[in-house]
């Protein structure tokens, strides 16, 4: 049995699983990831506003606190060696009511008992001096300078690839369905057959109380999906505005946000709708318009600015406010809960967590010494991008820049996707002002006999 | 900029797109024997939408022949290379610098081009699903008419095989007749406003298919995960109506292909999406000559066929010395009905010539008077009953006669 058992099986590949296989891999353990998706970054990390947060509104000695801080450190700390694209930008929280206005010293309080030391307030003329876009409606702010921008796809793919690349398994399309736990620790019934790992890490997110139900028997929480509304403006749009924008935040929600994207464009978002579905993300046309209105409200300048596109992302929203992460020591058995938007900036952080409960728990790592450290593509436009390197063969995709090389690299990398998403997400074509006008036929092309869900469809 | 950089290649004009416009415009330049003619062209091949649009009618006034487009496409390229017009491929110009300096990225290298005129012929595309705000999943299987059309016809591949057709223009129609070269079954043709765009004698043809179409089709949805499985829409009843398909072509709402302009120095109109031009068809930096349906979108290729060739006349007399001016004053939409007018500026020249008319793009329809008045000076006056997406022309001032005007406004009389 030796040779097919696994030390650890991870349930889920989002931007949390991509994470803890990177974490335990490294931590030498021999890791399998079972996604059921057809490729990563398929639920709630698939949608998001990119942004990696210091964790200033986080409740002070929340799980959620720590592991935002810890996941904040450490992404700095590889963000050079992973190639990880991120840009500084720093965030202000924006007063537009009295109200608000009343609000900020204890957010500045917060933020300081929760170690974001700068977060430092801004008087009227100081934030118009530093955001001469932004409407003159507001009465003030404060700055938080360690917020900043990121890609949260090319983050976790840069996870999942060094998890690959020093040894773990991914298997897509691998649904769990079922399990037994016993001496020799879990056998679990996959979409794809029977599999054997010593320990359980459920990170499967907005699917988290299913997995649960179906492993343990009982859930640590329900899951209600939020879905979080988004329009992205055109790049023209990113000369506007500098720093990320935020609101005062409220109970459910931090509010809307207003901010570049690593990619050069505006995005504005999200809505906070509790539904009862996890799989749906579909926008509405009335949301859209109400967020683009409020956009230009906040950034006047928007009104003259095309939208480039319009996305949806569901966050695992539960009964508890703060995130459940739960060791259940006797059946070896580890669930990761209620990681809601601020998933994408604890990731890390809550793999390290994880990690440490195991730990105590009495598990044994022997980390490797020298692990590999494969290359990976750096999407964004505030970096150097593969078209500016000679030999790119041409661009595919014109609206960003996509080169012939990018999108044969990804299609025979160590992780092809398996779907036109998955591609996207890998290289951004079709993600620009045109939406796939002008490179669709090219990349269906490419893509031939490639895609679990081809572009072009069959004739019968 | 590049780094590195030792000598920069020069030409006499340097155009940057070679669909219909900028290869007439490239012949013509020959023609009237000027120098080095570069045509920069970021796909394969040259000769831009048509390429892809494997039906007629084409080439009619151009060659005196009903063409399909491809074969038209084909004809104006070898025109212009016959004429020694240097067709440069797989080039895209990634950056527009003052003084005609142009940043290219080919195949395998980068470099700079520097010519004494610079012409943006970069054509239009139809307006995305986000862009039009169409809410719903984001599944597998929503395509514009252009991608369509590539796929098909370039490709040989069949995205779907009973789409929907969102938008009612006359494109719309060439996303039918795309289709069915791939055997595929449009089920519905859905429009949002309360009448057909294109001319509504198109309408027996729809019948002639078998393609229903709904008019007043709000709020549309498209329903789906992985593949488009239906769309949905608020119907003339007020009821919500559901649409069983496997795609759908979000056809039309042309606009212009704006990209290169938007992180130049030179000034747009949001009006037309396109670059703010004079009636020379020079941009904000007189070395910048824009044409085609990058001026407004949308027209025929026969129109901008036309536009293309007037338009490297005007380049060559400009290089012959013409002298143009400099001195231009704002021609203003003055009201909410007008989307926009090209040209956005009059260059008070006492050279005569220019694009002669005024190209007007409406947002509601009109039906009423519609008046051009340098300052206060009533200069042209007519009747106007026309609807958006139709070509609207009327005739363009003097500019000699009218030197010491401060505007020109053109505005609706009701």
């Amino acid at each position: 049995m030796q040779t097919d058992q696994y030390d650890i099986a991870i349930v889920g590949a989002g931007v949390v699983g991509c994470a803890m296989a990177r974490r335990f891999t490294l931590e030498g353990a021999r890791v399998l990831v079972l996604e059921k998706a057809l490729d990563v970054l398929d639920g709630a990390s698939k949608a998001n506003s990119a942004i990696l947060h210091t964790g200033f509104d986080a409740p002070p000695g929340s799980l959620e606190q720590a592991c935002i801080a810890a996941g904040y450190a450490e992404y700095l700390e590889v963000a050079e060696s992973l190639s990880l694209p991120i840009l500084k930008s720093g965030a202000m929280v924006i007063a537009w009511t009295e109200d608000q206005l009343r609000a900020l010293p204890s957010l500045i309080e917060k933020a300081h008992r929760n170690g974001v030391l700068d977060a430092r307030a801004l008087g009227r003329e100081e934030i118009l001096n530093r955001e001469p876009h932004l409407s003159d409606d507001l009465l003030g702010g404060f700055e938080i300078p360690g917020e900043y921008l990121i890609d949260p796809w090319s983050s976790a793919h840069a996870y999942i690839f060094q998890a690959l690349a020093n040894g773990a398994e991914l298997m897509r399309g691998a649904e769990v369905l079922g399990g037994t736990f016993g001496p020799d620790g879990w056998m679990l019934n996959t979409s794809v057959g029977k599999l054997h790992a010593r320990q359980v890490i459920n990170c499967a997110g907005l699917y988290g109380d299913v997995v649960d139900e179906r492993l343990v028997g009982a859930k640590d929480l329900t899951v209600t999906p939020r879905k979080g509304q988004f329009v992205v403006f055109d790049k023209a749009a990113s000369k506007l505005v500098s720093s990320i924008i935020l609101p005062v935040p409220t109970k459910t929600t931090k509010g809307i946000v207003v901010c570049r994207t690593i990619f050069g464009n505006v995005l504005v978002g999200p809505t906070a709708e509790d539904q009862e579905s996890r799989t749906d993300s579909s926008t509405e046309r009335e949301k859209l318009v109400d967020l683009r209105t409020k956009g230009v409200k906040m950034l006047p300048g928007l009104e003259l600015c095309e939208i480039t596109a319009a996305y949806a992302g569901l966050r695992p929203a539960t009964e508890f406010s703060d995130y459940q992460i739960h060791h259940h020591t006797d059946k070896a058995y580890v669930s990761v809960g209620g990681i809601r938007s601020t998933g994408l900036s604890a990731a890390l952080g809550i793999a390290r967590h994880v990690a440490a409960l195991l730990q105590q728990a009495g598990y044994r790592f022997t980390p490797l010494k020298l692990p590999a450290l494969p290359q990976t593509d750096r999407l964004s436009d505030y970096h150097p991008r593969d078209w500016q390197q000679p030999g790119g063969d041409g661009i595919v995709c014109h609206c960003e820049l996509v080169t012939r090389r990018e999108i044969e690299q990804v299609l025979n990398g160590p992780m092809p996707p398996g779907t036109l998403q998955g591609l996207k997400r890998r290289t951004r074509a079709t993600m620009g002002r045109c939406q796939g006008f002008y490179c669709t036929a090219e990349l269906a092309e490419m893509t031939r006999g490639k895609l679990k869900i081809p572009i072009g469809c069959s004739d019968d | 900029m590049i780094e590195g950089e030792t000598q920069k290649e020069t030409c006499q004009v340097a155009i940057v797109g070679g669909g219909t416009a900028g290869l007439a415009l490239a012949a013509e330049l020959r023609r009237l024997s000027i120098g080095k003619v570069i045509v920069l062209e970021r796909e394969s091949q040259a000769g831009g939408i048509p390429r892809h649009c494997g039906h007629y009618p084409f080439g009619i006034r151009e060659y005196g022949r009903l063409l399909k487009g491809p074969d038209y496409a084909r004809r104006n390229r070898e025109t212009a290379e016959r004429l020694g017009v240097e067709v440069r491929t797989q080039t895209t110009v990634t950056a527009l610098h003052p003084d005609g300096v142009l940043e290219l990225l080919g195949r395998h290298e980068r470099s700079f081009l520097q010519a004494d005129r610079v012409v943006l012929c970069t054509g239009v595309r139809e307006s995305s699903r986000a862009q039009r705000l169409i809410g719903g999943g984001r599944p597998q299987g929503i395509v514009s008419t252009g991608a369509l059309q590539s796929m098909v016809y370039l490709k040989g591949i069949k995205p779907f095989a009973r789409p929907v057709i969102l938008g009612s223009e006359l494109v719309s129609l060439s996303a039918i007749k795309t289709a069915a070269h791939l055997n595929i079954k449009p089920v519905a043709m859905v429009e949002e406003k309360d009448r057909m765009i294109a001319r509504s004698i198109m309408q027996p043809y729809l019948a002639l298919k078998g393609i229903p179409l709904h008019l007043s089709a709000t709020n549309p949805r498209i329903l789906g995960r992985d593949r488009v499985e239906a769309l949905e829409f608020t119907n003339r009843q007020g009821q919500r109506d559901v649409i069983e398909t496997d795609g759908i072509v979000v056809s039309g709402r042309f606009r212009p292909e704006a990209a290169l302009l938007k992180t130049s120095h030179l000034a747009v109109d949001p009006g037309t999406g396109g670059p703010v031009v004079d009636q020379f068809g020079r941009c904000t930096d007189p070395i910048y000559y824009a044409t085609g349906n990058l001026l407004r979108p949308a027209e025929t290729s026969g129109f901008c066929w036309r536009e293309g060739i007037e338009t490297a006349r005007r380049i060559a007399a400009d290089l012959d010395g013409a002298g143009f001016g400099s001195q231009s004053i704002p021609v203003i939409a003055a009201d909410p009905a007008i989307k926009f007018v090209v040209p956005q500026r009059l260059c008070l020249s006492e050279i005569g010539g220019g694009m002669g008319r005024f190209y007007i793009g409406l947002n509601e329809p009109v039906n009423a008077s519609i008046a051009a008045r340098a300052d206060q000076g009533l200069i042209w006056k007519g009747r106007l009953s026309a609807r958006p997406v139709r070509r609207i022309q009327i005739p363009m001032i003097d500019p000699s006669k009218n030197r010491q005007a401060s505007e020109i406004r053109i505005s609706v009389e009701r």
